[in-house]
């Protein structure tokens, strides 16, 4: 522990007349000795997340790409199956199966719908609960609520609001649509996309809200002075203010929405109506747990792994691009 | 972030191959090894109440070879879990809740012993069931699974929304396709329920075993869904029950909405598709009655067929102690346990000769004696590799073209066809 602080000080030059003479040629020399670094403590500190990380999400990324080359299956210990190298044939076998499109077709809409809605809904709302002044901790815990609330548990709140004869039906009156939202093809995913928006922005409010401190009050009164109003205040002041914490909720909310499960599972039992609302995941649990086709499956996961990057890149392009 | 792209991707797969690495398998090993062993049974009340006096049963005269018992653990599904239990090598050495339809991939998992391999096992089982077994063997001839239970189905009304209706609770002429469409028609005007009758219209892969299969059986005379690896629905037989329930959907005499509940309980249908375990739980809510599911010209009750429901026991190769778990298998499905399982839960053991063998039951029950004697004629899911992807394939295109009315049903049954047969024939 002396050791390393003694080399820190030198490196940050505590002593400018050794450090010109030869403090270069000490500090390569303390370098090759220092394989861990100049805090091998922190390796250790790190070391439980690292070996977690390796284990948990790692090990089963590299072991599911193997999957998605071979001919793979779950087996009881000791049994003996061959499992051969097939290339890409579990790629093609999904690339050629119309349900897998229509997932990540399906997933596309429902990205189209939540994210931008997740974004917009969310700093306007975060706004808003910054300039609140009465009651500004029971707005905040209000919005939060849904978020960590299981899904499960508000699943059947909304399966008793969309249902045929449910609230929303009796309110449009011969306006509700028929066959009614969660088993019409065409809306069912866009009601999907609209109880993930509302679960989840609780969560993005509160980025906003952190975003929002960091911006300069000065610049509204600017503003105000130039004669601007609240409106002006927001697309001059607050957007561009919060432009780094939107990269985070953009790309956040997209990541969530591909990993999209639960929500079909539950509202949409299972992905219907005849796969309107299956998500690319959904997919996977049918093929890899139900259906005991592992390989293909994997080959789904990856498939969708590069689907996100994709986005999330073309995503860093356009609206993180004045961050980066 | 990357990570959580990655790790939710690929959790599906790559969580259960984790564990596959930490399990002891027992192999095929242990054949006549004898010793403590452990089962898993169902999780409703009058199977672990049976379960339980089974295993006391057992305990007290074999002390040495002791049978520790407990409910299936809790999971989306019984199938999964038992999957997820071979792959990890834990599985028990019993399980009374083994779905027909997931025998062939758990015996493809190497996690099913062939009980054809002790010395009496094919003759105690064909002794047993009969020509039933034949249903249950696997495509080497060997028995994964003993047959073991059957709930076959039948069509339960409500006598007193009948009699609102205007139709005769006693005689509720429903053996016919033209006959049901019309009582059912005749339900709805009355306004006495929501539907005429209200299956799942839901996208899981064993729904179709309550809507199109028990009449697609009862229609062929006991016809299975694939025979010699072949789909058989792609005819006039299959296109007329579908048709059937078309019609169904397309009048609204049943929802394409799930319902939150049991909707025949809750007087919602007039009719419901269920096996004799629904006897006990009716009993106090509804007015019911039963009958054979219909067809589409009419069978006699005596002739119909029907889908089976059933639940086997496999004997799972993580087993140290097989010849005991064998021995406890039979001790099970005696006649003796039998009886008592007829008694406690009201479902059919897999025997043949049932009414005959537990005459006195019947007769002291005549609300299950139908059952009894429809369990002589049921059909169950082809016991075919590919087993669940082929239900699902089925009951995707079933649920546009029936259910939805998306398309025209003979597209419906010659495209599933063609996918089915591809399945069946391996990938």
């Amino acid at each position: 522990m002396t050791v390393d602080l003694a080399g820190a000080t030198g490196r940050t030059g505590g002593d400018p007349g050794r450090s010109g003479r030869a403090g270069g040629e000490a500090d390569a020399g303390k370098k090759r000795r220092r394989p861990f670094g100049a805090q091998p403590l922190g390796i250790l500190f790190s070391a439980p997340y690292l070996i977690f990380v390796g284990v948990v999400f790692a090990y089963p990324v590299i072991f599911a790409v193997w999957m998605s080359f071979h001919d793979y299956f779950f087996t009881a210990p000791g049994a003996q199956v061959d499992r051969p190298f097939v290339g890409l044939d579990n790629y093609v076998t999904a690339l050629t199966d119309p349900d897998v499109w229509r997932a990540f077709g399906n997933v596309g809409i429902f990205l189209i719908i939540n994210v931008p809605l997740t974004v917009v809904l969310s700093i306007v709302l975060a706004t808003a609960l910054d300039r609140v002044v009465r009651a500004r901790t029971f707005f905040r815990v209000a919005f939060y609520v849904p978020y960590v609330t299981a899904s499960v548990a508000v699943v059947a709140v909304w399966l008793f609001l969309f249902s045929n004869t449910g609230l929303i039906n009796n309110v449009l009156g011969p306006l509700a649509p028929n066959p009614s939202w969660l088993v019409n093809s065409a809306l069912a995913m866009p009601t999907i996309a609209l109880f993930v928006t509302w679960k989840g922005l609780g969560f993005y409010i509160l980025l906003y809200l952190a975003a929002l401190q960091n911006v300069q009050k000065e610049l509204y009164e600017s503003v105000a002075v130039d004669g601007g109003g609240r409106l002006r205040q927001f697309f001059s002041v607050t957007v561009p203010g919060v432009r780094p914490a939107t990269f985070l909720v953009v790309l956040l909310s997209t990541i969530t929405g591909a990993n999209l499960f639960t929500e079909p599972y539950l509202l949409t039992s299972g992905g219907g109506p005849n796969g309107a609302s299956t998500s690319p995941v959904l997919l996977i649990y049918q093929k890899g747990i139900e259906q005991q086709n592992p390989d293909v499956a994997a080959a789904i996961g990856v498939v969708l792994i590069i689907f996100v990057l994709v986005i999330a890149l073309l995503q860093r392009r356009f609206v993180g691009r004045e961050e980066s | 972030m990357r990570r959580r792209i990655l790790a939710t991707a690929v959790a599906a797969t790559g969580i259960l191959a984790l564990s596959a690495c930490s399990g002891g398998g027992g192999g095929a090993s242990g054949m006549d090894a004898k010793g403590p062993i452990t089962i898993w049974y169902s999780n409703n009340d009058a199977e672990i109440a049976w379960g339980k006096q089974m295993v006391e049963a057992w305990n007290a005269a074999n002390p040495d070879q002791q049978v520790t018992a407990q409910e299936i653990p809790a999971g989306s599904s019984s199938e999964e879990v038992i999957g997820a239990a071979i792959t990890a090598g834990n599985a028990p050495c019993l399980i009374f809740n083994t779905s027909p339809a997931a025998v062939p991939g758990f015996q493809k998992q190497g996690g099913l012993v062939n009980l054809s391999d002790f010395p009496d096992g094919e003759q105690y089982i064909t002794d047993r069931s009969g020509d039933l077994a034949d249903q249950y063997r696997s495509d080497d001839g060997g028995f994964y699974q003993l047959p073991w239970k059957s709930n076959p189905v039948m069509i339960f009304y409500n006598k007193d929304l009948f009699a609102k209706a205007g139709l005769d609770p006693e005689n509720p002429q429903l053996s016919t396709y033209d006959e049901f469409l019309a009582a059912a028609q005749k339900l709805k005007a009355a306004g006495v329920s929501d539907y005429a009758i209200n299956p799942a219209p839901t996208s899981e892969f064993f729904q179709s075993w309550f809507d199109f299969y028990p009449l697609y059986a009862a229609q062929t005379g006991g016809k299975q869904l694939v025979e010699d690896g072949k789909a058989t629905f792609d005819d006039a037989d299959g296109e007329a029950v579908a048709d059937f329930w078309r019609t169904i959907y397309a009048d609204q005499l049943a929802g394409n909405e799930q319902y939150q509940g049991d909707a025949f309980a809750d007087g919602k249908a007039a009719m419901a598709i269920v096996g004799p375990w629904a006897v006990s739980v009716y009993k106090d809510k509804v007015n019911w009655g039963a009958v054979p599911v219909p067809t589409e010209k009419g069978v006699a009750a005596d002739q119909t067929w029907t889908f089976s429901d059933a639940k086997n026991v496999g004997l799972f190769t993580a087993c140290q102690n097989k010849a005991t778990a064998w021995d406890v298998l039979k001790f099970a499905t005696s006649e003796e346990q039998d009886g008592a399982w007829l008694n406690e839960t009201g479902q059919m053991p897999l025997r043949k000769d049932l009414t005959t063998t537990y005459a006195d039951y019947f007769q002291s029950n005549p609300a299950y004696e139908q059952f009894g004697d429809q369990a002589a004629r049921t059909v169950e899911v082809p016991n075919v590799q590919n087993s669940v992807e082929i239900w699902q394939a089925f009951r995707d295109g079933y649920s546009k073209a029936v259910i939805f009315g998306d398309g025209d049903v003979k597209s419906f049954l010659s495209d599933a066809k063609t996918q089915i047969d591809q399945l069946a024939a391996g990938k």
